[in-house]
């Protein structure tokens, strides 16, 4: 029987399916799903999460180089840190498949940028698939390990936030047997430039072949409904082509997008009268189509820029406008709902006290990202800068480096937390010691991996499939990197927070300060369980002792409002019991609920 | 793709709508349908506005739906209903949950909560007010509110063809079965009074 799944358990099921033996991945959403649907499958494969994405690849690439099936999974921005061993390993080919799976999140959901990562395929020269639903994820990614290790390539295997994120009927298959293929030392293993050299005239031809492969790849299939409107498509661009034009089109749905099947798609051309093609994002199929020299109608008519559903693309290609109900005067009512910090955050009580301190002093504050990024939000407002992951001290070091070169007074205090230190931060953290400025480097270590849903990582002791393993320990690891100003703070005691963060301030050279507190949405561990308080009771405002000073509204919490008569209210079923709120009610209105 | 039913369930993070949308999906397959759903996961999840989209028919393609295409809105909390009210099909219905829950925004006091959302609704669409905290309550449990409406929706939409008692307690805990089979015919009857 067919199974109802998330793309991102059709990709694992279908790996697992194909004899995958290793999978490593950073998480990253909407990736996160794959490696997690592996954890429980530890008695047949590997799956692990790898401190950031280019470590994440190149595992994938030694399990390949050994023999093995080998898969590495991450979100799109994921694939610049990976770009390295990425365009370096399409020169080399496999030994046992690779297949990397890029996630890219048009409409940006949840990432920072939107970018459209069907391009690494050209620019890499490996072969790309790209599935539109469940089905075609679990099957495409075993054709994608064929393809891998018949013609010597990685694959790279392109999904969007719609197709990760989105449930269909999947019929799944049996286990092919894993096999490790003999290990051999090959020249084309070691990239040294003489090799190279003669692998890059190999990589054009083995793009030819691919080319003759693509023409009869099985993904790549035309749907003839008469010549006068044909469609070309992919992704989950081409589902939304089907739910507007149905019958009225004919279609060529294209699964396999690089290389593309350049004979298919000008037989497909001349029998239409008129050629959509249908894509998120960027002109990808498009702009090859028309150097082709073939006319099609695209970006002209589809936006380029975010999601697109049936609706945009309806309104696009026939003009035709969403026919709605009465919406006037709706939008004046609605108030927006952004993400906010949880109740009982570790992060709060951190960033009360910065925002406190950035009032008094020049602060600029270089952020990161996850959950802390919502430290940025209002009314915190406690982030000025944010680029990308592990950044945070990096970019700290060069602003404090000229501010300082200039005689500003500006310090510059970079936050991010224990996923992101071990990612990248520790690089940037390094470049502040070795290159000497006085930035105030914040690891805000909540012992998860919090935005993208509690994974664990280097610090917290477990491995993806749950053993036990070396608990890295951030503040020894920050001295050997050569920080001799190291404060470790509870951030839910705000006055050691503020203590640490005047410390540091007061220094010339480079500190850290840590705040350990678990995410509170995190399951604790016996030994997590007695290390850290959680029981604690609720608190309540004494109305008759408020005086709506606003101050404990002004921590964001989402636990606390503000009444008709201006009083600060907590929701007891809400509220956690951090405590952040009766610390800056400086009318100690605020107490414990009593245990009645 | 006209015999395509779309169903959008939306709410504020950690109201149980994945829960919701997963017991739906299970009944409509069993019940021998295409079905689509899809949810946004991420940064949405920190008590931000939430949305799951559910399709079903003969054959779906798409696994979302765009502006004036939802045939029915089930929405967990009265101002989300109006933050999705322009991906309701006129002639459609809303069934929406009497709570309403504060944002960042009007928890600062920086903006104030509609609270004529739910007559403003009942002005443009045939809607169904259903207290699920109410009747939760009454059943013993608050986390049955999701249940409640699910109840609401399926009675509302008239999808009799499955057995939802059935379907729910394969998908709960043992130990909630009971609970949440009656928040279940609990929603069901809200609508018919």
């Amino acid at each position: 029987m067919a199974q109802f799944l998330t793309g991102n358990e059709a990709v694992a099921r279908g790996a697992y399916e194909a004899g995958l033996s290793f999978a490593s991945a950073y998480p990253g959403t909407p990736s996160t799903e794959i490696l997690e649907n592996m954890a429980a499958l530890k008695d047949e494969l590997i799956a692990e999460w790898a401190p950031n994405e280019k470590v994440a690849l190149e595992s994938a690439i030694g399990a390949s180089i050994a023999g093995a099936r080998a898969l590495s999974t991450m979100k799109m921005v994921g694939v610049n840190v990976a770009a390295d061993p990425l365009f370096s390993f399409a020169y080399s080919g496999v030994n046992g498949g690779l297949v990397l799976v890029s996630a890219d999140d048009p409409g940006m959901h949840s990432s920072q940028n939107e970018q459209d990562n069907r391009q690494y395929a050209p620019f890499a020269k490996i072969p790309m698939f790209e599935p539109s639903d469940s089905q075609e994820a679990h099957d495409m990614v075993i054709e994608a390990f064929e393809v891998s290790e018949t013609y010597d390539a990685p694959v790279l295997f392109r999904m969007t936030t719609r197709v990760c994120h989105s449930k269909s009927l999947v019929k799944t298959g049996e286990r092919k047997e894993e096999v490790l293929k003999p290990y051999e030392k090959l020249p084309k293993f070691d990239l040294i430039p003489a090799n190279s050299r003669k692998l890059r005239v190999d990589l054009e031809a083995r793009l030819r072949k691919l080319e003759d492969y693509a023409e009869n790849c099985r993904f790549n299939r035309i749907e003839d409904n008469g010549s006068e409107i044909g469609v070309i498509g992919s992704g989950v661009g081409f589902t939304y082509a089907q739910e507007v034009f149905g019958a009225d089109a004919s279609y060529l749905k294209l699964g396999m997008t690089y290389p593309l099947p350049r004979k298919l798609i000008a037989d497909f051309a001349a029998k239409v009268k008129v050629l959509y093609v249908v894509e998120e994002l960027e002109p990808y199929l498009e702009n090859q189509i028309k150097l082709m020299g073939i006319e099609c109608i695209g970006k002209d008519r589809i936006p380029g820029i975010g999601e697109l559903n049936p609706t945009i693309v309806a309104k696009a290609l026939k003009g035709e406008d969403p026919v709605q109900i009465d919406l006037t005067d709706v939008a004046d009512k609605v108030v927006g709902r952004p993400p906010v910090l949880c109740a009982g955050c570790p992060h709060r009580g951190f960033f009360v006290e910065l925002a406190n301190l950035s009032k008094k002093r020049n602060l600029i504050i270089s952020g990161d990202i996850g959950c802390y990024g919502l430290g940025g939000a209002d009314p915190l407002n406690a982030k000025d800068i944010c680029i990308c992951m592990g950044a945070s001290a990096s970019i700290a070091h060069g602003a404090q480096t000229v501010m300082n070169k200039f005689g500003k007074d500006a310090r510059l205090v970079a936050t991010m937390g224990d996923s992101t230190f071990f990612h990248t931060g520790m690089n940037s953290l390094v470049n502040v010691v070795y290159n000497k400025s006085n930035t105030i480097t914040c690891i805000l270590d909540n012992r998860i991996t919090g935005m993208t849903g509690q994974q664990e990582n280097p610090s917290t002791g477990f491995t993806l499939q749950g053993a036990p393993t070396k608990e890295l320990e951030i503040e020894p690891l920050v001295r050997a990197l050569g920080v001799e100003h190291v404060r470790t703070v509870d951030p839910n005691d705000l006055r050691s927070v503020r203590g640490a963060l005047t410390w540091a301030v007061g220094l010339d050279e480079p500190s850290v300060i840590i705040t350990k507190w678990p995410c509170v949405l995190k399951k604790l561990n016996e030994e997590e369980a007695a290390q850290y308080q959680r029981e604690a009771p609720a608190y309540r405002v004494e109305p008759d002792v408020c005086t709506g000073c606003m101050d404990c509204i002004n921590i964001g919490c989402p636990a606390i409002s503000l009444t008709d008569g201006k009083k600060a209210l907590i929701d007891e079923v809400a509220c956690d019991g951090c405590g952040v709120c009766e610390k800056v009610c400086k009318h100690f209105a605020i107490d414990p609920v009593e245990e009645e | 793709m006209s015999d395509v039913t779309n169903i959008l369930l939306v709410g504020v993070g950690g109201q149980g709508t994945i829960l919701v949308s997963s017991i739906l999906c299970k009944g409509l397959v069993e019940a021998g349908y295409d079905v689509k759903m899809s949810e946004v996961h991420g940064m949405s999840q920190r008590g931000g506005s939430v949305s799951t989209t559910v399709r079903f028919g003969e054959k779906v393609s798409s696994p979302i739906i765009g502006e004036g295409q939802a045939d029915i809105l089930v929405s967990f909390e009265a101002m989300e209903a109006l933050r999705w009210l322009n991906y309701v099909k006129p002639g459609s219905k809303i069934v929406v949950n009497n709570k309403q829950i504060a944002s960042a925004p009007i928890l600062a006091g920086k903006a104030s909560y509609p609270d004529d959302a739910i007559a403003f609704l009942q002005g443009r669409v045939e809607t169904d007010v259903i207290d699920a905290e109410a009747i939760a309550r009454e059943l013993g449990n608050l986390r049955c509110q999701n249940v409640v409406l699910l109840g609401s929706l399926v009675e509302r939409m008239g999808l009799t063809n499955v057995n939802w008692d059935d379907i729910v307690a394969k998908t709960v805990k043992k130990a909630f079965i009971d609970l949440n089979v009656k928040a279940l015919n609990a929603g069901r009857t809200a609508v018919l009074h």
